[in-house]
């Protein structure tokens, strides 16, 4: 029971907006970070913006969200952030977002750990039926991980992005709560 | 050019006038059929208070990147729906189109498909947008083949993503790029 919020590499704590905003701040200045977390322009965050995302994604008690910083529990570093966002409780779904902003924690199987902790807190604490996400053509290696996690695709919507001059698909991605169970071979 | 944006033969896009229409719009959201297929929150009946608090809020929180018409009929100017686009994301020049109306007696006149025509020329002609977005649970297939009719192209199917009356239903997404859009 103790291990539902953590997983292999890492556990999901509670962010803690006083603490935590200096980070990420200094994550949002990586450009290329900001601009596959999400479709607005890039901005660097100041920190007292940061502090105040993290307020009122995070440190609240939303039924509708939540959201989770993500440590390494080798030597409890904060390494980025998970959260469900907009869940609709009628129909069981919810969009998951997910950002490694220390770059030295890409592609270490960190995040598709994390992703593997908050989809069975989704399905076996929450009791949803599904989990969505959206991803850019331009980050293969973010569409890999949701891969491994046991997510497919359900569609593009076409050239929905404009960035550095060409036009990118946003990739739609679900795994259903049979999905998930198959995979856990229950 | 054509610059007579917001005049179809039927119908016109106003501004919305929540003094007037509030009465209309609570009828149309006891409409359980009729909010259903209009999108996947709860069937909620509103008040025509809680209907002009909307309004506002909408208007102050989004005015701009959200885009509200009200479809009124030219031969009584009586209000027949609703159109608007939003999700306007400017630096991709992407958007999302929703269209209501909301009398059933008021449907299959030909009223959506003139709003659509409008709002479309709109979003392309005069926001230069690049592509419109829309959405409706698979179990409105009025809404598909309409869409479908006016250029839209299925290409996103989320699986099981609404669940009525004991079922559950795809959510499918569309999308109309301007270079596919025919005036």
């Amino acid at each position: 029971m103790n291990t539902l919020l953590q997983g292999e590499l890492v556990r999901l704590v509670a962010a803690n907006a006083e603490k935590d905003a200096e980070l990420l701040a200094r994550w949002s200045r990586d450009s290329e970070y900001a601009r596959q977390l999400d479709s607005d322009p890039a901005r660097p965050q100041s920190v007292k913006h940061a502090k105040e995302d993290i307020q009122k994604w995070m440190e609240n008690e939303s039924p509708d969200n939540f959201g989770f910083m993500i440590r390494t529990l080798a030597d409890d570093r904060l390494i980025g952030f998970i959260g469900l966002d907009g869940i609709r409780w009628t129909h069981g779904d919810t969009f998951v977002g997910i950002g490694i902003g220390d770059p030295e924690y890409r592609g270490n199987g960190y995040g598709t750990d994390a992703m593997r902790v908050i989809l069975h807190f989704a399905f076996t604490e929450l009791n949803l039926h599904r989990v969505s996400l959206d991803v850019f053509e331009y980050n293969p290696r973010a569409i890999r991980s949701y891969e491994k996690a046991g997510f497919v695709v359900e569609g593009r919507q076409r050239q929905a992005l404009n960035r550095d001059g060409r036009r990118w698909d946003v990739i739609y991605m679900g795994i259903l709560r049979e999905d998930w169970e198959r995979q856990q071979g229950r | 050019m054509n610059t007579q944006l917001f005049e179809g033969e039927l119908i016109r896009l106003t501004q919305p006038d929540p003094d007037r229409d509030a009465e209309i719009e609570s009828k149309w959201t006891h409409d359980v059929e009729y909010m259903r297929l209009l999108s996947a929150d709860p069937v909620r009946p509103l008040s025509p208070t809680l209907i002009k608090k909307k309004h506002e809020e909408a208007e102050k929180e989004k005015a701009a990147h959200r885009y509200y018409f009200a479809i009124r009929t030219r031969a009584d100017d009586r209000l027949v729906g609703f159109v608007r686009l939003d999700h306007i994301e400017w630096n991709n020049g992407a958007s999302q189109v929703t269209l209501g109306i909301g009398d059933p007696n008021d449907r299959g006149h030909g009223y959506g498909a003139e709003a659509l025509k409008l709002i479309l020329h709109y979003a392309f002609a005069e926001l230069n947008l690049h592509r419109v977005t829309a959405d409706t649970p698979a179990y409105n297939e009025r809404a598909l083949r309409f869409l479908e009719r006016a250029g839209f192209v299925v290409e996103v199917r989320r699986r099981q993503a609404v669940h009525r009356v004991g079922r559950r239903w795809d959510v499918i997404k569309l999308g109309l790029l301007r270079e596919e859009y025919k005036p």
